[in-house]
C-alpha cells in the first residue's frame, strides 16, 4: 500500500491513473477544483479497491493555501509516498494572444501554480529522504509552435524546473519523474477528429504507473512521442519558423 | 467530427459532446434554443440509432458510485464498460445476470437496446434486473424511475433507443458466481430440425446460443452446432490475460464472397466430431469469443457491413425459420457468423426486441441489392408476425418498424408526454417516423 496525493484529480489522465492506483489498493488524497466530481471519484475510487480516499476541493491559483492543504494531505495519510500532479487548463491561444490577463491567468494555473506546489512538496520529500514526484509536463513543451506557444511555454518552464529538482534531490534519494504526454482524448478533445497519433486516457495511466516503478526520469506517452519529438526539435529554426505548426 | 457506430456505415459529420457531470449536461438543456441530439455509449450498435448531427457521449459518465457486497447491487454511471464491471467484480465472485455477445458495449447503451444474451429464455433482457435509472429529461430535469416509480418512463427508456433522454446511472443486480469457468457442452444438428429439436431438450441449461451454418441447403439446411453452458463452481476467479489481436487494416471487401464463407463454414461444421461434446472454459471466450479480435468489423471492407437480426413467434418457428433460411442461402449472400437462439417471453418495455420464438442473426456486407434484398426477408419476417432488432437496424422501412413494433404509439405518447420527442432524435428515429 502506498500514500498517493493527486493533485488535479480529475483530469482525464489522474483519474485514469487513480483507478490503477485503486486496483493496487493505495491510500489517496485527490485534490482539484470541482466538489461534486471529487465525491464521486472518491466513492468510485473505493469500490474499486483503494484502501481510503479523501479529498479537498481547491483552487491551484490560490497559492497562499498550499501549503496548508499539503499539510493536511500528509496527516490525513499519514504522509506522502507519491505525488502526481496532473492539472491544467489547455489555453484558447487566440484569446492569450490578444489579451496578456489570459496569458497570465494561463501561466499561472499551468506553471505557477504547479511551481508552487513542487516547492513545498521537494522540501518535504527532501527532508524525508524519499519518495516519488511526477508531474505531468507536455510535448507541448518541447518546442514553441504558434499553434500552442502559451501553453508549450508553460509546460517549458515545467520541464526546465523539474530538471533542476531533480538534480538537487537525487541525493536525497527523491525521484522526479516528468511525464510528457501528446495528444489524448479527453472531455476537452471529445470533438476533436481523431487519427494515429491520439491515445486514451487508460493508456497514458498504464505508461505512468510503469514509469513510477521503474524510477524513470523522463517519460513520453505513448512511447512514439519520444522519436516525433526528437525530430520536431531537430529542425533548425530558420526553417522551423516557416512551417505551419 | 466524422461519425460512425460499428456496422461503420453510415459515416456522418456530428458534434460531440462529452459531459463529464450532470450539471454540465443539464446547461445544454437549459439554453433557450436546444439542438436535438442523440445519446451515445461506446458506439456498438451496428447502425445510425446512435448516429446524429449531435451527439452525447456518456464516456465520462463513468463511476461506480455503489455497491453492496451481499447482495450484488450495483450503481455506476451510463458511461461504464462490461467489460469494466467484470474486470472489477468477476474476481470478487460477481459476473452479469444478461450480458451481449460484446462485452465494450456501455451499461447505458445496454439498457437503451435492452440487451440480451444466451440465457434469455431463461432470465430475460439486461432491464430484467435494473433496480433503478437516473434519466435526465429533455429540459434538464433528473427523474429517477423504475417498474413502480414512473413504470412508463422506465419502460419506454428500456430498450427506447435513446429517445426519452439521457441516462445518468443505473442500480441493478450482479449474479453470484463461484467460478470464471463454464462447462460447455456442443451439440452437432445435421439440419435445422435436428437443431430445434435440440434447443428445447436444452431449455433448462442457464446458457444456450447456436452457430447456424446458412449457407447449406435441401437435407442440410440450418445445420448448426448447438452451444449450451453453465457456471461451474470450482473456485477459480481469474480473469482472462493477453492482449487481443487486431484487425489492423481494412480488408478488402471481395474477400468475403460466397465461396470463401462455405469453405470457411464447412471446416467450422466438420472441425466438431462427436454428437456431442464437453469441455471447460473461461466466461471470456464462451461469452465473448470476437472480442478477442479488435477491429474485426473491418474484415467486411471499406464499405460496412450490416447485421440483420429478427424474431418470429414460436408458432411460427420452424416453418418461418425455415422459409428464411432457404432464401438466404438461395441469395448465396453468406455470413459466417450467423446465430440462431431461443426467446423466453417478452417484457413490458414498449420498444423492447425479444418475443418468444426464434431468433437469427446474420452479417451482411453492404452492397449494392443487399438492401433489396433484405426488404425481401423483412416481408417474411412480418407475415410470420416477427420483427427487427433495432440495435443491428440501418435501413428498415418506417411501415416494417410500425408493424413489427405495435407499441410504437404508446412510447410516442411517453416521449411526447415528457417532452423527450422534439429533443432526442437519431438518423434511425427520423427514418422510422418516431
Amino acid at each position: 500500500m502506498q500514500k498517493i496525493l493527486i493533485i488535479g484529480a480529475t483530469s482525464a489522465i489522474a483519474e485514469a491513473t487513480a483507478r490503477l492506483f485503486a486496483a493496487r489498493g493505495d491510500r489517496m488524497h485527490l485534490l482539484a477544483r470541482n466538489h461534486e466530481r471529487l465525491e464521486t471519484m472518491a466513492k468510485d475510487l473505493k469500490i474499486r479497491g483503494a484502501e481510503s480516499v479523501t479529498f479537498d476541493a481547491f483552487d491551484v491559483n490560490d497559492f497562499d493555501r498550499h501549503p496548508a492543504l499539503l499539510d493536511a494531505a500528509s496527516v490525513v495519510m499519514e504522509g506522502i509516498d507519491i505525488a502526481l500532479i496532473a492539472h491544467g487548463t489547455l489555453p484558447d491561444q487566440k484569446a492569450c494572444e490578444a489579451d496578456f490577463l489570459w496569458t497570465l491567468k494561463e501561466v499561472n494555473t499551468n506553471a505557477v501554480g504547479t511551481i508552487s506546489l513542487l516547492t513545498d512538496l521537494a522540501n518535504r520529500f527532501e527532508r524525508k529522504q524519499q519518495g516519488v514526484i511526477a508531474v505531468i509536463s507536455s510535448v507541448a513543451g518541447d518546442r514553441g509552435r504558434q499553434s500552442n506557444y502559451v501553453y508549450g511555454a508553460a509546460k517549458a518552464a515545467i520541464t526546465v524546473f523539474l530538471q533542476g529538482l531533480r538534480n538537487r534531490l537525487h541525493k536525497s534519494g527523491v525521484k522526479v519523474l516528468t511525464i510528457k504526454p501528446g495528444f489524448v482524448d479527453t472531455p476537452m478533445t471529445a470533438d476533436f477528429p481523431k487519427g494515429l497519433l491520439w491515445a486514451q486516457p487508460e493508456r497514458i495511466a498504464k505508461d505512468i504507473l510503469k514509469a513510477i516503478s521503474a524510477s524513470r526520469d523522463v517519460v513520453y506517452t505513448p512511447w512514439f512521442w519520444w522519436p516525433v519529438m526528437v525530430l520536431i526539435r531537430s529542425i533548425p529554426e530558420p526553417i522551423f519558423k516557416r512551417l505551419s505548426l | 467530427m466524422k461519425l460512425t457506430s460499428w456496422g461503420r456505415y453510415p459515416v456522418i459529420e456530428s458534434e460531440i459532446q462529452a459531459p463529464v457531470t450532470p450539471s454540465e449536461l443539464r446547461s445544454r438543456f437549459t439554453a433557450a434554443a436546444s439542438i436535438p441530439c442523440i445519446p451515445r455509449g461506446t458506439g456498438r450498435s451496428y447502425g445510425d440509432s446512435a448516429l446524429a448531427p449531435h451527439a452525447i457521449s456518456s464516456r465520462f459518465l463513468n463511476h461506480i458510485t455503489g455497491f453492496d457486497e451481499t447482495t450484488g447491487v450495483l450503481r455506476c454511471g451510463a458511461g461504464v464498460t462490461l467489460a469494466e464491471l467484470l474486470d472489477l467484480f468477476v474476481p470478487r465472485g460477481w459476473f452479469l445476470y444478461s450480458t451481449p455477445g460484446t462485452k465494450l458495449i456501455s451499461v447505458g447503451g445496454a439498457i437503451a437496446s435492452d440487451v440480451h444474451g444466451k440465457s434469455h429464455h431463461l432470465e430475460g433482457c439486461f432491464s430484467n434486473n435494473i433496480i433503478e435509472l437516473t434519466l435526465m429529461l429533455g429540459d434538464g430535469e433528473i427523474v429517477s424511475c423504475s417498474s413502480e416509480t414512473h413504470p412508463e418512463l422506465f419502460h419506454a427508456t428500456c430498450g427506447g433507443m435513446g429517445l426519452t433522454g439521457v441516462i445518468l446511472d443505473a442500480t441493478f443486480k450482479l449474479r453470484p458466481i463461484k467460478s470464471a469457468h463454464i462447462r460447455e457442452t456442443t451439440f452437432k444438428a445435421h439440419n435445422l430440425d435436428e437443431a430445434l429439436t435440440l434447443i428445447e431438450a436444452h431449455e433448462d441449461t442457464t446458457y444456450s446460443v447456436a452457430w447456424i451454418d446458412c449457407l447449406s441447403t435441401g437435407s442440410r439446411l440450418g445445420r448448426s452446432l448447438l452451444m449450451t453452458g453453465e457456471f461451474i463452481e470450482d473456485g477459480r476467479l481469474d480473469l482472462k490475460r493477453g492482449q487481443p489481436l487486431a484487425v489492423p487494416f481494412d480488408m478488402p471487401g471481395f474477400l468475403l464472397n460466397r465461396y470463401t464463407v462455405t469453405a470457411f463454414n464447412t471446416v467450422y461444421y466438420h472441425r466438431v466430431r462427436q454428437d456431442r461434446s464437453e469441455h471447460i472454459i473461461h466466461f471470456d471466450p464462451f461469452f465473448y469469443p470476437l472480442d478477442s479480435i479488435h477491429d474485426w468489423n473491418r474484415i467486411y471492407g471499406k464499405g460496412g457491413f450490416t447485421q440483420y437480426q429478427f424474431v418470429i413467434p414460436k408458432e411460427a418457428g420452424r416453418e418461418g425459420m425455415a422459409a428464411i433460411l432457404s432464401r438466404i442461402a438461395e441469395s448465396g449472400r453468406g455470413s459466417f457468423l450467423a446465430v440462431l437462439k431461443a426467446f423466453g417471453k417478452g417484457n413490458d418495455n414498449y420498444l423492447s426486441f425479444p418475443m418468444e420464438g426464434y431468433t437469427l442473426a446474420l452479417d451482411f456486407k453492404i452492397d449494392q441489392g443487399l438492401f433489396p434484398f433484405l426488404a425481401e426477408l423483412d416481408h417474411i419476417v412480418l407475415d410470420y408476425g416477427g420483427r427487427l432488432y433495432l440495435s443491428k437496424d440501418v435501413r428498415m422501412s418506417e411501415s416494417t418498424f410500425k408493424r413489427g413494433y405495435p407499441q410504437w404509439e404508446a412510447f410516442q405518447e411517453v416521449r411526447h408526454r415528457y417532452g423527450a420527442d422534439r429533443v432526442f432524435r437519431s438518423l434511425q428515429s427520423d427514418r422510422l417516423g418516431l
